[in-house]
């Protein structure tokens, strides 16, 4: 194994790493201290850029399974190794996490936190949940996924417990034990799935040590050259232990009610890290653990996800149309978004792949600019209640617009990037499921419903709401909020359109909006080749061949 | 390419479709210019308040001289070389499904771009003087390039998936020009309504894209339409059925027609252009576009022509009983595409004429908004027709227009509506058996209707007494103070009229032009073949033109002696009898979706979040707690939990170890 080592992955890890534990560093200084980490993560940027450049299209079309790979032994007593490598699937994932740790850092520039934090904590915090997401997307040895796996949640607990809830105008008081519940929520969830999952790691690894020859291993490869050898009856407890753990982290109903606790408490960085990425490891680990190391189990079990995945969309939609607080809505639309690439993964063709393993992509890019948008309302009228607003789009007609195409692509309007992705999964999944993909489509109804109510109730009608009122004028004022926001007297207030900052971290997620929407090719073209791979892992055909051209 | 037998084979089925060339490959320019006008629009915010519209209506001018230019090219050709097709780039690639961003010209999409950058630029222009006083003009022409963009990429798509880009895309452009006025809570609601009621249509088109899909291995036009005879029946009625779903929630069409009149609550020109002459037709559009496909299913054609049925005597039945005159004219287009629907129903007896009576409605209808948008602009934007009378005098440009729209639509003798209504009329009636019978006898029924609620729209608003004389229009202006406005009706200027009188030409002219030597019909035919005449029904040719003519002769009468020969009263009557009421009420179209679908789905909205947050959540949160103990375990867990997370981590890692070191001692003993 003393190939050539591509050290470019171990870089993307450390460089984040490294670069929150010098932003702690410079903690007496929070500008000085926000600028290092923004400049950090743009470093990580350019370096991802540069993976993404390394990376062969067509090697991996010939069946080079892993690219830019690292491997190094690390406890030789057990077998475990630090291997790093990327496919198409983890180098869009990572590309993801790459392209939104800046746009997350910019949002939360001028945010507001808690009594006695430092912005350098919070942005070492989300540098160090980088570094944990690159390293659980890059690892290809199983040990090694789940010490990432676990060490992601580290970050992102003290994100939640240490800086959230700091966006309500309300007594602060009130709210700090409710951020403490919604952190210990999401981390018991997360740390039981884990634990869940610890099993089946040691369960692989006793099972190859009976098959193997060289004794128990890790290594993804030699677990999946195994895989066919493996009884069905044994690979369906592991498969369980794997899949309960992404259960939860996706979530799929019904293990989702931590995360709109969750969603609501987390500062809208990151929450935008949580819903976008963090919650994607666990459809990344059907697809690189789930499939192809249990094709089996994953194939006789796949109704039962299917259905979970369907009722999701359904009924996690309902509760979005219900919800008040508008970070609780984005949180329940990323659960029926769930419901979809769940679907599309386990409906078992290349292009329910696809467009699953886009989806992921597209859902990062359009929640993560949803959850902005969000948040700039709520930094704004200082409440989360869609009832608290209304009319904004008289005063903010940019924030309307931002909010609405972020919207639409939710919905997956074509010309969208959720569009294609949405579209591969459910013709993808048509061929083999058609029932479970016709109940999915109806979803898309539902999509539009709580998409347009929310904005109808923040956005339309006559300005109203507490926080515009309050934001207008002192009480005992007779004047409408409609003239003095908008008149040539034009009062004072806080509902001001969007400022520079806010366009520069919005322009760059609108672009991607429609730049995948119509033109989804290049990264199509990195995704596909991995996916026939996996197509292969689970030894499926697809069920349909299409016309010879 | 073409490597195999069986492609070879897929190949020669197909028809035989050039690469466009010429100014064929400028096809792209199209749909390109008015969208990078709408992106021009909307990025350019307020600097471009000043000559926003201009840029508006030169994108849509230019589009239209460029479908001018492709149009005589095409007609310059010979009939089996005016379809042809240009590959821009592939859109969706994986695996076997090959999405292409494709343009598919022929008789048939360029009939459309014509219509819709022709009427489209004649409506931009008149909205320059709509919308002269509107703040929001430069977002408004945004978004009506938006549409055009949309709509010729709807009519242009050379696969199924562009043809659903472009769908959802007029869909989106309707939705924000209903709600337009932002401020109010109607529009709004509206707007809502529209795209979601479309959305369900939406879903029958995607599904039955993915039935096609599934079964035939391909979305794209050509290898659909060659080879869609190898399915079974069952699977091609299915197809079928769920394109009219598509259809019919784009059109306004029965079962889903409940949103199109509320769709008034957008500017005039919009109502004209979207939501009359050419989004609206889409459904029309769509089964003449897969009349391959509905060739070969008899019992998918037939249910065509009941939507259509039903919903011209629908649309008929309400038409008169409203006050507001852009209801009435919106429920007239909902009757006028149930024509159409009816006549693409009857297959290759009917695509035609679907086609025909598609384009007049579009020159006369879109004629009889801008005449209405004029009267609003004249009136203080009141659209009760109550509070009009007697506005021929003081509007006389917009009453001879107007008039020339309404003696169209009632099919008087050698206007356009005549040619074009009454060839439907008589193909439906030419059926064999009971349904020639019913098909025609209620398009004969739907005519005399029309007639009844157009001359009744006509007297109360040009003739009779000046009722507004008396009035005064409440506004609420800026500050929410209430203010009163007498009126002053005047004639539009000429930025308005002149649209109108282009509009009113061709409301008398189209209908002769085209089926002068059956014109449009031979066109048509490379795409939506021979027009196949038949002389089978009960009800034969002339009694059908004897019958509608002599049942909208009575319409005219009845309406004159309901309407013109005692003052209209400017409160609408009450009570009045059961059939008004229920017409009033769009034969409670709304009460039974309010009772079938919002209210239940409100209530089950409540209780799913009550379950989730006390059921779901505190079984979840109850089983934890059993877990850890006790509830005051968890507590504590919560107040300590560095220390106890610290603890988990060291127990699963001891864990972890200790099962390593058994199984490597287990496998070495």
């Amino acid at each position: 194994m003393n190939v050539s080592q591509n050290h470019l992955l171990l870089v993307l890890i450390l460089v984040p790493l490294l670069g929150s534990v010098g932003v702690v560093a410079l903690r007496a200084n929070p500008g000085t201290a926000k600028l290092a980490a923004l400049g950090v993560a743009l470093v990580e940027l350019v370096l991802t850029a540069v993976t993404w450049f390394s990376y062969s299209v067509s090697a991996a079309a010939g069946g080079t399974r892993f690219q830019l790979v690292f491997d190094v032994p690390w406890i030789p007593a057990f077998g475990t190794r630090i291997t790093l490598g990327v496919d198409g699937i983890a180098l869009v994932m990572i590309a993801l996490t790459a392209v939104l740790v800046p746009i997350v850092m910019g949002s939360s520039w001028a945010d507001k936190l808690p009594e006695g934090r430092t912005a350098a904590g919070f942005y070492a915090l989300l540098l160090a949940t980088q570094s944990t997401l690159v390293g659980v997307f890059a690892a290809t040895d199983v040990f090694l996924f789940y010490v990432f796996f676990e060490a992601m949640l580290i970050p992102m607990y003290f994100l939640i417990g240490r800086f959230g809830g700091a966006d309500v105008r309300s007594a602060d008081a009130s709210l700090s034990p409710k951020r403490q519940y919604a952190a210990v929520k999401f981390f018991l969830y997360s740390l039981l799935g884990g634990l869940i999952m610890l099993g089946s790691v040691i369960g692989l690894y006793v099972v190859s040590a009976d098959r193997l020859p060289g004794g128990g291993t890790f290594a993804w490869a030699d677990l999946q050259a195994m895989a066919a050898t493996v009884p069905e009856s044994v690979q369906i407890w592991l498969f369980l232990g794997f899949f309960v753990a992404f259960a939860i982290k996706a979530p799929l109903v019904p293990l989702h009610t931590w995360l709109p606790d969750a969603g609501a408490e987390a500062p809208i960085g990151a929450g935008v890290l949580l819903v976008g990425v963090l919650d994607k490891v666990a459809t990344f680990g059907f697809l690189r653990y789930c499939l192809p190391l249990f094709p089996a189990a994953s194939k006789s079990l796949a109704p039962l996800v299917l259905v979970l995945a369907v009722v999701g969309i359904i009924y996690a939609a309902l509760l979005a149309v219900g919800q008040d607080d508008m970070k609780r809505f984005v949180s329940y639309t990323s659960v029926a978004h769930f419901g979809f690439i769940a679907l599309g993964i386990f409906a078992f063709s290349t292009q329910a792949f696809s467009g699953a393993v886009l989806y992921m992509v597209n859902h990062g890019i359009t929640t993560g600019m949803l959850f902005i948008a969000v948040g700039m309302v709520i930094a704004r009228g200082g409440s989360r209640l869609v009832s608290d607003y209304g009319g904004l789009s008289a005063v903010t007609p940019a924030l309307a617009g931002a909010f609405l195409i972020s919207g639409l692509a939710s919905l997956a309007l074509p010309g969208t990037n959720s569009f294609v992705s949405e579209f591969l999964v459910l013709i993808g999944s048509y061929p083999r499921e058609p029932v479970y993909t016709i109940i999915a489509t109806v979803g898309i109804i539902f999509a539009a419903l709580y998409v347009l109510w929310v904005y109808q109730r923040v956005f339309q009608g006559p300005l109203r709401g507490n926080a515009v009122m309050a934001s207008v004028s002192g009480p005992g004022s007779v004047q409408s909020p409609t003239a003095a926001l908008t008149g040539t007297g034009r009062a004072k207030s806080s509902f001001t359109d969007l400022d520079p900052r806010e366009v520069a971290v919005l322009a760059p997620l609108v672009a991607l909006v429609f730049l995948l929407g119509f033109f989804p090719g290049p990264v199509l073209d990195v995704i596909n080749p991995s996916v026939v791979s996996t197509m292969q892992e689970v030894g499926l055909a697809d069920p349909v061949q299409g016309v010879a051209r | 390419m073409l490597s195999s037998p069986t492609a070879l084979l897929v190949a020669a089925q197909a028809a035989e479709v050039a690469p466009a060339s010429g100014a064929g490959a400028l096809a792209w320019l199209l749909f390109a210019l008015p969208a990078f006008g709408a992106a021009v629009l909307f990025l350019a915010g307020r600097r471009a308040d000043g000559w926003g519209h201009l840029l508006g209506c030169a994108t849509v001018v230019g589009a239209f001289v460029l479908g001018l230019v492709l149009f005589t090219q095409a007609l310059g050709a010979g009939p089996e070389q005016r379809t042809t097709e240009l590959s821009l780039f592939t859109w969706i690639p994986v695996g076997a499904l090959d999405v292409d961003f494709g343009l598919r010209l022929d008789p048939l999409s360029l009939t459309f771009v014509l219509l819709i950058t022709g009427v489209g630029s004649l409506i931009h222009i008149y909205s320059i003087g709509y919308m002269s006083h509107d703040p929001g003009r430069r977002r408004f022409f945004a978004q009506l390039n938006l549409f055009v963009a949309a709509m010729l990429i709807l009519v242009l798509g050379n696969n199924f998936v562009m043809l659903y880009l472009g769908w959802e895309g007029v869909g989106l452009a309707s939705y924000l020009l209903i709600g337009f006025y932002q401020d109010r809570p109607s529009a709004a609601t509206a707007a809502k309504k529209a795209f979601l009621m479309n959305r369900v249509g939406d879903v029958g088109l995607a599904l039955a894209i993915f039935l096609l899909w599934t079964n035939l291995g391909t979305v794209q036009y050509s290898e659909v339409f060659a080879s869609i005879g190898q399915l079974s029946p069952g699977i091609v009625l299915a197809v079928c059925v769920l394109l009219l779903l598509g259809a019919c929630g784009k059109s306004g069409q029965f079962p889903l027609q409940a949103w199109l009149p509320d769709a008034m609550e957008g500017p005039t020109p919009v109502s004209a252009l979207i939501h009359a002459a050419t989004m609206v037709t889409a459904g029309v559009y769509l089964v003449a576009r897969c009349n391959p496909i509905y060739d070969v299913s008899a019992d998918g054609r037939l249910i065509v022509t009941l939507v259509g049925v039903v919903t011209l005597l629908l649309g008929a039945i309400i038409g008169c009983a409203y006050d507001d005159i852009k209801k009435v004219l919106a429920y007239s287009t909902v009757s006028q595409i149930g024509y159409m629907m009816l006549a693409v129903g009857l297959g290759p007896a009917g695509y035609a004429l679907g086609i025909f009576h598609l384009l007049t409605h579009g020159f006369f209808k879109a004629g009889l908004f801008l005449g209405a948008g004029s009267v609003m602009h004249g009136m203080n934007d009141t659209v009760d027709m109550r509070h009009y009378g007697g506005l021929r005098k003081h509007m006389p440009v917009t009453f001879y227009t107007f008039a020339l729209g309404y003696l169209a639509l009632i099919g008087f003798p050698l206007l356009s509506g005549y040619y074009s209504k009454d060839a439907i009329i008589e193909a439906a009636a030419a059926q064999p058996g009971w349904r020639g019978l019913v098909m025609g006898g209620a398009a004969m029924l739907a005519a005399g209707l029309t007639a009844f609620y157009m001359t009744r729209l006509m007297l109360m608003t040009f003739f009779g007494q000046e009722r507004w004389k008396d009035l005064r229009s409440t506004h609420v202006t800026a500050d929410g103070s209430v203010e009163e406005r007498a009126y002053h009706p005047h004639e539009s200027p000429a930025v308005m009229t002149g649209p109108m009188i282009v509009l009113a030409l061709g409301s008398i002219g189209a209908g002769f032009l085209l089926s002068a030597n059956d014109r449009l019909v031979a066109w048509l035919a490379p795409t939506l073949g021979e027009l196949q005449e038949a002389d089978t029904g009960i009800i034969g040719h002339s009694a059908a033109v004897a019958g509608t003519l002599t049942l909208s002769a009575l319409g005219v009468v009845v309406g004159y002696l309901v309407v013109g020969r005692r003052p209209t009263p400017v409160r609408r009557p009450e009570p009045v009898s059961l059939p008004v009421r229920a017409a009033r009420k769009d034969l409670y179209a709304n009460s039974i979706n309010e009772t079938l679908l919002a209210r239940p789905g409100t209530w089950l909205c409540r209780m799913l979040v009550y379950v989730d947050n006390k059921g779901v959540d505190g079984l979840v949160n109850g089983t934890a707690a059993l877990l850890g103990g006790s509830s005051g375990r968890l507590r504590r867990l919560q107040t300590g939990f560095v220390r106890s997370y610290a603890m988990s981590m060291l127990g699963g890692t001891v864990l972890l170890v200790a099962a390593l070191l058994a199984v490597r001692f287990g496998t070495q003993s």
